[in-house]
């Protein structure tokens, strides 16, 4: 039986397009002595270190977690370096957890981040194998047919995008993390912005940004004399398939519903959409809304577009999603699935400020990464399961 | 903690250079004949970890096109990390010991032929300090051997002595790169390729893959006749930077030994990831190893080095000779990073 693992300590850094004032050993330094203040941790109470960040071409550093070892305390202690395309952060979460639920250690940390003003992203995703196909295309023009492909089989409104962009950028005005603060957003000014890939437009695409997350994470017999409210871990899931095959369902990928249905069991839910409060889902591009809460199993196939249409999805509405902000605010890449999860843990904690949902007891957090392939998740609760 | 055991190893040649196959086409017959020996196939297991590096294929994701060669479908539980598999096979461990996995298929792969490995090894360092003067990685280890050359801690005879051990056990490992008969002598004879190194002092630069798998308890006796049960498994970092750590030393695998309880009983074989003949010589100290223990009987790095899979292969050859009955306790070694910088330690025993 898997022990019981609880959040007890979350840093963020600032997030924008260029922190000039960080080297890579400042900024995932700076996330991780925030997480061990929020924490009441010293540096010695940590027993592991777990490091997750996308590819390494983003910031030209092969394997940077050796020489930000030090930066991280992990002098002498065992590190461990994710690396699972996009649903990397997510991963990096579940993976940390899974020292402690194992028994193998007490309290471990858990930092995930990307430095992107160090490389150029674009150049990084275009390089391709040998005699393999290049798609040439970067990330939005590689998920803009899947948005196609989900807009024809749903029927969804041609706008269902743009309102989830304004949804997501106004949430943003009430996170002073956030990267893009756009404080006069409105449905004119996305409708507006340029056509980038063919339904997505510029403001509903995500930044690219600098910036990191850590999470401190303790075992049950700790993290229950701790005065503060803590994220109890009620289940974590990961499921991958591979990029391409003959009759793979690139839209709605089996992996996303075999994710969800798994996640759903481990944390005893049978009604997600009523019995979860929240989810931090990830939305780079702002179709992704509607795709993935179908993918979750929050709503009916094809009914997702309903959800943001209907203002469900609001701050407001009976399943708020990404009240952060979201993917399409902040974009570390190898931190956007930590964030996801680190922000389901602040809600469950009732620490999330002026994002802050009333009363959130269980929170979904969610990242998924590579040719929408791989998934990782996680619920956490204000209680213990 | 769940008794965990690896009950079967396969993989491919080490060659220095795979001219016609890509990483998946390598990986492929390393994992068929995997499935072949135990039985069970990857997809099939109930979790899946890979370790690999992007920058040795020079480009972004290249562990995806794993999943190609392991069939993932229906879709898996799995997960990939950036370093040699021997943390992969760390992280199906945990896995295990949480009881959500009973099966766990574990793999490594890396092609460096396609670029120039001691240079893109530079790319590892610091990157605002370190990597624009590209130190590549033989220099690297060059300082370090010589730090303990001048320390007296070790001749340039016992580094030949290594080279020479290594290579005449290679002679009986059909995938070894670099195997035969030398002498010492022979050995001294040779140039300085970057000083005090010879290159018989130093790893061939390999092409290959590795895949181990796991099993719980029972499920391990099912699979095969005399499992190499895991009787203990750490790792630990040290910073990088040189000047700040003691080169003479492995200290973090002399804790990773310690806590993984090398000590506590004869060991018979040892396979070590230290690639270079000092490295190997400083990890055998940091272990505890006596004359006792024949260390790396297929050869170890310097016979085949290839890079994220040559540390799971150590784990993969100490458990193929308990399963095979030739031996009953084994340590496996495994190092990342600059002067051993980040090492694993696996005790495996055959009752």
């Amino acid at each position: 039986m898997a022990e019981l693992t609880a959040v007890v300590g979350i840093g963020q850094t600032n997030y924008e397009a260029k922190r000039l004032d960080l080297s890579m050993p400042g900024l995932v330094r700076d996330a991780a002595e925030k997480a061990l203040a929020d924490a009441d941790c010293s540096w010695a109470d940590i027993d592991a270190v777990i490091i997750g960040k996308a590819p390494d071409l983003f910031e030209g550093v092969m394997m940077p977690e050796l020489f930000l070892a030090d930066a991280l305390g992990g002098a002498y202690k065992p590190m461990l370096r994710v690396h699972t395309a996009g649903s990397v952060g997510g991963s990096t979460g579940v993976v940390a957890a899974s020292m402690i639920q194992s028994g193998v250690h007490d309290r471990v940390l858990c930092v995930a981040y990307e430095k992107q003003s160090e490389s150029n992203a674009i150049w990084a995703l275009t390089i391709s194998a040998p005699f393999s196909l290049a798609t040439v295309a970067g990330a939005g023009g590689y998920f803009a047919p899947l948005v196609r492909g989900y807009i024809r089989r749903s029927g969804a409104p041609d706008d269902t995008g743009i309102r989830v962009a304004v949804k997501d950028r106004q949430n943003a005005l009430r996170n002073p993390l956030a990267h893009l603060r756009l404080e006069d957003i409105s449905f004119d000014m996305v409708a507006n912005s340029p056509m980038l890939w063919d339904p997505i437009r510029y403001l509903e695409t995500c930044p690219s940004s600098d910036g990191a997350c850590a999470l401190v994470m303790e075992k049950e017999s700790l993290a229950s004399k701790r005065s503060n409210k803590v994220a109890w871990i009620h289940a974590t899931e990961m499921r991958s398939e591979p990029t391409m095959f003959s009759g793979r369902d690139q839209v709605m990928p089996q992996a996303t519903l075999d994710n969800a249905k798994n996640l759903y069991k481990k944390a005893g839910i049978s009604n997600p959409r009523k019995e979860l409060d929240c989810a931090e889902i990830y939305v780079p591009f702002s179709w992704f809304e509607p795709m993935w809460m179908e993918g979750m199993l929050i709503t009916e196939r094809n009914q997702g577009w309903k959800m943001t249409y209907e203002g469900a999805t609001a701050m407001d509405g009976d399943f708020p999603v990404n009240m952060s902000g979201g993917v399409l605010s902040s974009n570390p890449i190898g931190a956007s699935g930590l964030i996801r999860f680190a922000e389901a843990a602040r809600q469950v904690r009732g620490l999330a400020e002026d994002h802050q949902i009333d009363g959130a007891r269980k929170a979904l957090g969610h990242a998924y990464g590579g040719g929408s392939q791989y998934f990782s998740t996680w619920i956490v609760g204000s209680e213990k399961p | 903690m769940r008794d965990v055991a690896v009950v079967g190893f396969t993989q491919s040649a080490s060659v220095r250079r795979e001219q016609n196959r890509n990483e998946v086409e390598i990986l492929v017959p390393v994992l068929q004949s995997l499935r072949d020996q135990t039985g069970l196939a990857g997809a099939q297991c109930d979790f899946i970890c890979s370790g690999s590096s992007d920058y040795l294929a020079g480009l972004s994701f290249a562990f995806v096109s794993g999943l190609d060669a392991v069939g993932a479908w229906p879709p898996v539980s799995e997960s990939h990390v950036e370093m040699d598999g021997a943390w992969a096979l760390y992280e199906a461990w945990v896995k295990i010991q949480m009881g959500q996995a009973d099966t766990a298929l574990v793999y490594g792969f890396g092609k460096p032929s396609m670029g120039d490995l001691p240079l893109t090894m530079a790319l590892q360092l610091d990157p605002y300090c370190v990597m624009p003067l590209w130190p590549d990685a033989i220099s690297i280890a060059g300082l370090q051997a010589r730090v303990c050359l001048d320390s007296g801690l070790l001749t340039d005879r016992d580094m030949a002595a290594v080279a020479v051990r290594d290579r005449m056990h290679a002679k009986t490992n059909p995938n070894a790169q670099v195997a035969g008969d030398y002498s010492v002598d022979e050995i001294l004879a040779e140039p300085f390729f970057v000083n005090p190194l010879r290159k018989s002092d130093c790893p061939p630069i390999s092409d290959g893959a590795s895949a181990i798998l796991l099993a719980a308890g029972d499920r391990a006796t099912e699979l095969c006749e005399r499992p190499a049960w895991i009787r203990g498994i750490e790792h630990i970092c040290e910073p990088m930077d040189l000047g700040v750590r003691d080169l003479e030393r492995s200290r973090s695998t002399e804790i990773a030994a310690e806590k993984a309880g090398v000590a506590t009983g004869k060991i018979d074989i040892a396979e070590l990831s230290a690639p270079f003949t000092h490295q190997s010589i400083l990890v055998e100290r940091a272990l505890g190893l006596t004359s006792e223990t024949i260390i790396n009987p297929s050869g170890g790095a310097l016979a085949g080095n290839p890079l994220m899979a040559v540390g799971l292969s150590r784990i993969g050859e100490c458990a193929s000779r308990i399963l095979a009955g030739e031996a009953d306790r084994a340590v496996a070694h495994a190092t990342s990073g600059p002067c051993l910088q980040q090492n694993l330690v696996c005790v495996l025993e055959g009752e």
